[in-house]
């Protein structure tokens, strides 16, 4: 799990896929509670172990021996495992909840009655926040905890969200844009803000959570019903089948007691897995949600685990936020020191994140020490949208600069000319999907160019080892961006990505989502504005941003609640991670059923056929002591699977030929070798207990 | 020649020959199952019985067609063995026994030819003929039906259309059964195969004893009987009979017939699906098994552990003396590994071991290679199984054939696997709970226990080969074998149909790299080992009281 290790450490919140020993304990008044049958029932494979240990009880009553006695209490051992798995998994959502619940006390909210007009104050009353209905407007000061989920109508604020978030650092929300809403229990840090209350009492994001992290309204994912059928008819395969073997073996001279025709079928039916499966199910959404990621369906998790193409947008998915500059040109005749100093005069006063770069720059990489040349009489030059330049005027001279048209027109009007190489080099840039600025001074009233700056988008670092990764597990990358399609093309190459939609509008992403499912492929995107609800909606896994409007996040089958793009990708491990989990421990149930069978059935058989003693390839000690060490070791590997059922089994992004191989030598071979260890081990003891040798 | 070289230079013109015909035989089957055109003889047909050759039906109406057919055929061959005195070429035999017609109807129509009366002193020419051998052709086309159904629901996308039965029947029939069994029984004849309408001849034997000896339409019902994989022999004896099976020669023929069809079916499959590699791979594991059998019984047979074989220097009790070790075990495991069920040597006679692996490669599932059709889309459906356990280890919701694995095929593919070993075990455990089957067994111990269980796996896999020593014609056992062999072979056809018709609904997926490839060694080892495991867990315990327990 290297690949996620980045964004576990978050405060308040349970460590992701660590069993900690004692919730081994506290579970287990919970596991006791749940041997009651009604619960049992949902479980068929263990309900068989629970049907099969009344049985043997029964046994052991009428004809008590240690053997009988010894294999009745393991059975409810076995029973006891497979509940306190659930439970532990069920324990670890329900600490997550109890700290939900302390953000969901019961607030008082300000209802607006009637709003401000003309410089009259808004009426107000007093409502509790269980009061509020869809569509109230509410006032929410600084210090003030939000009573609902909400679109924030007016104001700007900055909310402390570490509620659910576990994020300390405060967000800013306004209205307008999207980076509107707010979420009931967070609390408004500074400001006054109007919220609109989009989310019915009970029906809030913060109940959502709770619900899904307590597990309460955990149903079960289409491929979960599918493994449980199937488990289901290998329990009625083996049931079949040690129902059968009694006349068998009253034919054979051999009729077998209740306690070992039990244990042979709780050996064989595939008691691992069943007592598992819910388990890892828990577990996996709850690795999700240490992820800040709130999943809204099972069906939405699996979805993620078959997505075959990742729609990703670009600023902040691929790209660093904002452009910045890669390096100065210089027009032929103008040293590039003289180009650099102008740039960076030029910049000083620009806060933008690209006026920053381009201070950084000339600074790193030409030695251009900042601050060291401007006076008190330098006056700069704020951009403005109509003259799309900025600069700054020094008594000697003034530097100017900006997008070429625009610095070319105030070079001409200064007497000045700009060369042909100067365009010539504006337009490589554009063609490599760069941003030219061009820098240009006007010493005396007489104007030149003296070079142009290229700004570039920043790929994020790894970002293209990480869609290698995607391509080899056979994930479709294809960015989005409102870029140009030639500056979409060299960002996509240098970042590794299959395709690119430029100039996209919500139409066009709608567009492509259905033209890629139209050929059966499975769709992820994420979004945060309204804009981008529709296209949420049609996706198959839809990670809406946190921070984004409340429609997207209706839209949407997934909540990020870090607002992390990028997430999309491990949303997309943790979910394959699930499936992974759960077929390996199925192989490793099944392959287990091996070694059992030669403990067991030699056991059996071998006082009327001797000659079955050769099957006896562990050669265990006796009878009795290979049928109780074959229970024993079916019980103890429900609990020592746990810890794997729970952090999901090692996943590093591959091809699925390799990943095959490795999980099948790992939990296939190991699961047929495994048991012959350790029954092995445990009939070395099980022999020296009296009465069983 | 010693006996070791022989057999190896049998296996070899064996697989030459079945590799020489895989491609050509199996384009031309894809090429009947997918073309648009009639022939004028086809056409005919479809005028009497009704029949629009264009359209096409859904899953649930191809299943109706399928089972109100056979229905139909069970009816019709019950009527012709009751009504037998008063046909034509009835040689004089009487009625047949409800029980025992019941048991024999339903045996030829489900491909099983499971025999519990001796051929030549129960049924006429006429019976023969126009009932046993015309099934024997229908059963085999219907099962390649079946198997093509399911195909189309691979390849088709978003319909409930998969095919229309009586046309698939018609041209399974016509185009490939006819011809190829015509040519079949002429080589036969030239080997030395009988083929006569003959009343039987009345002879004194040398100690002075009468013998009537019954010849007959014997090369033309052996050759759909193999090709067929049927394996109800004109005569008790069956393929061990010189007339059915006169030399050695003849002999590789009728294991290479046997093998023939489902053998080329992987290539129809593969051609069908646009992926050539999957059929290569269903064929691998097929050949795999049996390859692995074949190595085993013969080991077995020849290395003849235990105390009487020793002395008496060979297994060749039950063994015909002109086929040897060799040629019965390399016949043995083909029929029962093809559902065919003919014999040529008594299984009951084999060691303790060698019956054992008889036994288990039925209880594999008829998949080595299995019958025409049957054995197809028997190793498809473990397929499936072994793709979505598998598929899960891969992170993805299982796919094959670029179709998803959901709880609706897990269900079918379930209910499939279920089918056969609850008929199996259920059947026998009844059987060997009461006195009275018990009674019909010739043997104690562990081989009356195998007995027993051969019995009912050949029934419910639709095998029909018998280990001998179980006097089957009882009406214990003719009702409930015959129960089991319809449940055996139309419950697996009809959730194969619901299958395909699921398949076909969906729309297809594209590949990609993180798509399981079900080519490749990994994928014929990982499916090669869950057919062998998914057998053995089911079947490991009552193996080990009866081959087991007088093999080791």
């Amino acid at each position: 799990m290297t690949t996620l290790a980045h964004s576990t450490d978050q405060p308040a919140r349970v460590a992701a896929g660590l069993l900690d020993p004692r919730m081994l304990l506290t579970s287990l008044p919970d596991s006791v509670r749940k041997l009651d049958p009604r619960v049992m029932m949902r479980n068929p494979v263990m309900f068989v172990v629970e049907i099969g240990a009344v049985f043997s009880t029964c046994t052991a009553v009428t004809h008590p021996s240690v053997f009988a006695w010894s294999v009745v209490v393991w059975l409810w051992l076995t029973v006891l495992f497979a509940n306190l798995a659930e439970a532990v998994a069920e324990g670890r959502g329900k600490a997550q909840a109890a700290t939900l619940r302390r953000a969901k006390t019961e607030t008082t909210a300000h209802r607006v009655v009637s709003p401000a007009t003309d410089g009259v104050a808004a009426v107000t009353e007093d409502v509790m926040a269980s009061d509020l209905r869809l569509g109230d407007v509410v006032v929410v000061v600084a210090g003030q905890v939000i009573p609902g989920d909400g679109d924030i109508v007016e104001g700007i604020a900055s909310v402390d969200e570490s509620a659910i978030t576990g994020e300390s650092a405060p967000v800013i929300r306004e209205s307008g844009g999207d980076r509107s809403s707010v979420t009931g229990g967070t609390r408004v840090l500074s400001d006054r803000v109007l919220v609109q209350i989009t989310a019915r009492p009970g029906e809030s994001f913060i109940d959502r959570m709770i619900a899904l992290v307590e597990g309460a309204s955990r149903q079960k994912t289409p491929n979960e019903i599918a493994l449980n059928i199937l488990l289901a008819s290998l329990t009625i395969v083996f049931v079949a089948t040690t129902a059968t073997l009694q006349p068998f073996a009253i034919y054979s001279g051999s009729p077998q007691s209740v306690v070992v025709l039990v244990a042979l079928l709780v050996c064989l039916i595939p008691t691992t897995i069943g007592a598992l499966l819910s388990a890892i199910g828990i577990a996996g959404m709850d690795r999700l949600v240490q992820h800040n990621v709130l999943a809204m369906s099972g069906r939405a998790v699996e979805a993620a685990g078959d997505v075959n193409t990742l729609l990703l947008d670009k600023t902040g998915t691929i790209t660093l936020g904002n452009r910045q500059a890669a390096v100065f040109i210089p027009v032929p005749g103008v040293e590039i020191g003289r180009l650099a100093g102008a740039a960076q005069l030029s910049s000083l006063a620009d806060e933008t994140p690209e006026g920053r770069s381009i201070v950084v720059l000339a600074e790193s990489s030409y030695g251009v020490p900042a601050g060291s040349r401007v006076g008190s009489d330098a006056v700069f030059v704020p951009f403005t949208a109509q003259t799309r330049m900025s600069g700054v005027d020094l008594p000697d001279r003034q530097i100017r600069k900006g997008a070429a048209a625009s610095v070319g027109t105030w070079v001409r009007e200064q007497g000045g000319a700009a060369g042909p190489e100067l365009s010539r080099t504006v337009d490589e840039i554009s063609t490599s999907g760069g941003t030219p600025l061009v820098v240009a001074e006007s010493v005396d009233g007489v104007a030149r160019a003296l070079g142009v700056i290229h700004l570039k988008d920043v790929v994020k670092p790894g970002m293209a080892a990480r869609f290698a990764q995607m391509r080899l597990m056979g994930i479709r990358t294809v960015m989005i961006t409102g870029d140009n399609p030639l500056t979409a093309q060299a960002i996509a190459q240098e970042a590794g990505l299959d395709d690119f939609l430029a100039e996209a509008t919500p139409e066009d992403k709608m567009a492509l989502i259905k033209k890629e499912q139209e050929g059966g492929r499975l769709v992820a995107m994420t979004g945060d504005g309204t804009n981008d609800a529709p296209a949420l909606a049609q996706a198959d896994v839809g990670v809406a941003m946190n921070s984004g409007t409340s429609a997207a996040k209706e839209a949407g089958n997934m909540v990020d609640l870090d607002s992390d793009p990028t997430k999309l990708i491990e949303i997309v491990e943790i979910c394959k991670q699930l499936l992974i989990t759960r077929g390996a421990l199925t192989t490793f149930s099944i392959a287990n059923d091996v070694a059992k069978y030669f403990a067991i059935i030699p056991a059996m058989f071998v006082g009327v056929f001797p000659s079955l003693q050769r099957l006896n390839v562990m050669h265990l000690d006796s009878p009795e002591s290979a049928i109780l060490s074959a229970v024993i070791f079916n019980a103890l590997i429900i609990i020592g699977l746990i810890p794997l059922a729970l952090r999901g089994v090692r996943y590093t992004p591959s091809s699925a030929g390799a990943m095959l191989r490795r999980n099948l030598a790992i939990y296939g071979l190991g699961g047929i070798v495994a048991p012959f260890v350790g029954i092995k081990l445990l009939d070395l003891v099980v022999s020296r207990i009296p009465g069983i040798s | 020649m010693n006996d070791t070289t022989a057999g190896l230079l049998q296996a070899g013109v064996l697989v030459a020959a079945l590799a020489l015909c895989y491609r050509p035989l199996g384009s031309y089957l894809t090429r009947v199952l997918t073309s648009e055109r009639d022939l004028r003889v086809e056409r005919a047909m479809y005028r009497v019985v009704g029949v629009d050759p264009r359209s096409d039906q859904r899953w649930q109406t191809y299943a109706a067609s399928l089972l109100a057919f056979s229905g139909v055929g069970v009816l019709a061959l019950y009527a012709l063995q009751r009504t037998q005195s008063h046909l034509p070429l009835s040689l004089g035999f009487g009625n047949v026994d409800p029980a025992l017609a019941f048991n024999t109807a339903v045996s030829f129509v489900t491909n099983t030819n499971w025999q519990a009366y001796s051929g030549e002193s129960t049924m006429g020419h006429v019976v023969q003929m126009s009932g046993l051998a015309v099934q024997n052709f229908i059963s085999a086309a219907v099962g390649i039906c079946v198997a093509v159904a399911l195909i189309r629901g691979f390849v088709r996308s978003r319909t409930d259309r998969l095919g229309n039965f009586w046309v698939d029947l018609v041209r399974i029939i016509v185009r490939v059964l006819l011809p190829l069994s015509v040519l079949a029984a002429i080589a036969l004849i030239l080997m030395g195969a009988v083929q006569n309408f003959s009343g039987g001849e009345h002879l004194t034997t040398l100690a002075g004893q009468h013998q009537t000896i019954t010849g007959g339409p014997v090369a033309s019902q052996e050759a759909i009987k193999e090709l067929g994989t049927n394996g109800g022999g004109f005569y008790n004896a069956n393929s061990a009979h010189p007339f059915e099976n006169p030399t050695p020669l003849s002999n590789i023929l009728e294991i290479f017939l046997l093998l023939l069809i489902p053998v080329a079916l992987t290539r129809t499959f593969g051609e069908m699906v646009e992926d050539k590699r999957q059929g290569y791979a269903v064929l691998a594991v097929m050949t795999t098994l049996w390859a692995s059998l074949v190595v085993a019984v013969t080991t077995f047979e020849v290395h003849h552990s235990g105390t009487a074989l020793q002395a008496a220097g060979a297994a060749m009790e039950g063994k015909e003396t002109r086929f040897g070790e060799w040629s019965s075990a390399l016949f043995a495991v083909s029929t029962t590994g093809t559902s065919t069920g003919a014999v040529n040597s008594f299984h009951s006679s084999y060691t303790g071991l060698g019956g054992g692996a008889l036994l288990f490669n039925m209880g594999l599932g008829e998949v080595a290679p299995g019958g025409t059709g049957s054995g197809l889309y028997g190793i498809l459906v473990l397929a499936i199984m072994a793709v979505f356990v598998a598929g899960l280890m891969v992170g993805r919701t299982p796919e094959y054939l670029r179709k998803k694995i959901t709880a609706r095929e897990i269900k079918l593919v379930s209910l499939y696997i279920l089918a056969m070993p609850m008929i199996v075990l259920t059947g026998t455990g009844i059987a060997m709970a009461f006195p009275g089957p018990r009674s019909s067994m010739l043997n104690h111990g562990p081989h009356g226990l195998s007995e027993v269980l051969y019995a009912f796996m050949s029934a419910a896999n639709n095998n029909g080969s018998a280990f001998a020593g179980l006097s089957a014609n009882t009406s214990f056992f003719n009702v409930a074998l015959g129960i089991a062999m319809l449940l055996g072979r139309f419950v697996p056809m009809v959730l194969v149909l619901a299958l395909g018709g699921a398949f076909a609904r969906q729309q297809r997926i594209p590949e990609t790299p993180g798509t399981l490839p079900t080519h490749g060694p990994l994928f014929v080892g990982l499916l090669t080992g869950v057919t062998i495991i998914v057998a053995g867990l089911t079947f490991f315990p009552v193996l080990a009281l009866g081959p087991f327990a007088e093999g080791l």
